[in-house]
């Protein structure tokens, strides 16, 4: 049971940022579909079985329009497509983990993926706790959020207003541990580079597809360029020390 | 409202049936009774660190330079960002403080 605690307590602190956010976020979801009629009952529905933050967003506009589950599935696999890239990067660290995958595999958001790529589960615990605990607890978190944004919606007084900013200063925060941990910075230029690019042409609404399409080219025209530099973890590996990443602190 | 009860089950279910896809096509693709072919093994090192960058740029997909404020609130969080964990090299400071900044801009000086 040690390693269960150890894998907990890992997983508990680096999740905290994404608590802030996903409290915060998962909110103002509850607080939306409360305001365009719908009980608690269905917010709390969609953050437990579809769990992904910005469609469930676009659901919010979805349901204001006429019954169109064609459309509803069409356009859950467009904004969602990025989820794609997260479980090829996760292949081989889900092998193993036995009757937790299915749920592992369930719950791969982005900020949930970002801690999980970026993070080192403690030596004296299994891995596959540690991933379901970063997971689960996100999950808690959101779900959280919808209940608190359903129920006390109207009485929250504070300003909250961009305290969601925490997500983007998360992933700012993964980005720059990534770019220390390697000397070869081609895959975070490409991937800035070609999500700016894309959103200049494409727009604000349609441009992640596109900048996937791009990054897919890229790293595959610059293959053995890029694998001729080497990273400073070997392939596999997880990609920051144990003691940097997320919860921070420890090596300052 | 213009949903019945019956079609708002079939439209979250087809929802989440659509999210569930895009998460699990790759674990589809590649049972644990297959061996994950060589290229799926790069994509899966490299892919990590191109991704980061490219959801930085979707939290602030919806900014703009030409409007006011010029996208400057964003700007101003994320160097903070930046500068704070250069610095200290304290996550939860890093992300406490300049989201606190960001607020602080949005919320009094880019009114």
């Amino acid at each position: 049971m040690h390693n269960k605690k150890a894998a907990f307590l890992a997983a508990f602190t680096h999740t905290i940022p994404v608590m802030a956010g996903y409290l915060v976020l998962g909110a103002a979801y509850g607080i939306l579909m409360d305001s365009k009629g719908f009980s608690i009952l269905w917010s709390l529905l969609a953050s437990v079985f579809i769990y992904a933050g910005s469609m469930q967003f676009v659901t919010i506009a979805l349901l204001s329009a006429s019954f169109d589950p064609l459309s509803a599935f069409l356009m859950t696999l467009a904004v969602n497509a990025r989820h794609i890239f997260y479980g090829i990067s996760m292949l081989h660290k889900y092998r193993g983990t036995g009757n937790l995958k299915p749920y592992l595999v369930f719950s791969l958001t982005d900020e949930s993926f970002s801690i999980l790529c970026s993070t080192k589960p403690p030596h004296d615990s299994e891995p596959k706790w540690f991933y379901f605990f970063i997971s689960f607890l996100d999950q808690m978190y959101w779900i959280t959020g919808t209940i608190l944004g359903g129920i006390l919606g109207s009485l929250i007084t504070f300003n909250t207003k961009g305290l969601d900013f925490v997500l983007t200063a998360l992933f700012v925060v993964i980005l720059i541990d990534q770019w220390k941990s390697t000397k070869n910075h081609y895959p975070a230029i490409i991937g800035i580079a070609s999500a700016i690019l894309c959103r200049l042409l494409f727009g604000a609404g349609n441009f992640i597809i596109p900048s996937m399409v791009l990054i897919l080219v890229l790293v595959t025209v610059l293959k053995t360029r890029m694998e001729n530099l080497t990273l400073k973890n070997p392939p596999g590996e997880d990609l920051l020390s144990e003691d940097s990443p997320i919860a921070g602190g420890k090596h300052a | 409202m213009n949903y019945t009860t019956l079609q708002l089950f079939i439209f979250f279910g087809v929802v989440s049936l659509g999210t569930i896809l895009t998460r699990a096509l790759p674990f589809l693709l590649f049972p644990e009774n297959k061996g994950i072919p060589k290229y799926m093994k790069y994509l899966a090192d490299i892919l990590p660190f191109t991704i980061i960058g490219m959801l930085v740029v979707y939290c602030l997909k919806n900014i703009s330079l030409l409007e006011s404020p010029h996208a400057v609130p964003e700007f101003l969080g994320v160097a903070l960002v930046a500068a704070l964990h250069i610095w200290k090299k304290n996550t939860l400071l890093s992300i406490g403080g300049g989201a606190l900044f960001y607020m602080l801009l949005v919320q009094y000086v880019f009114i």
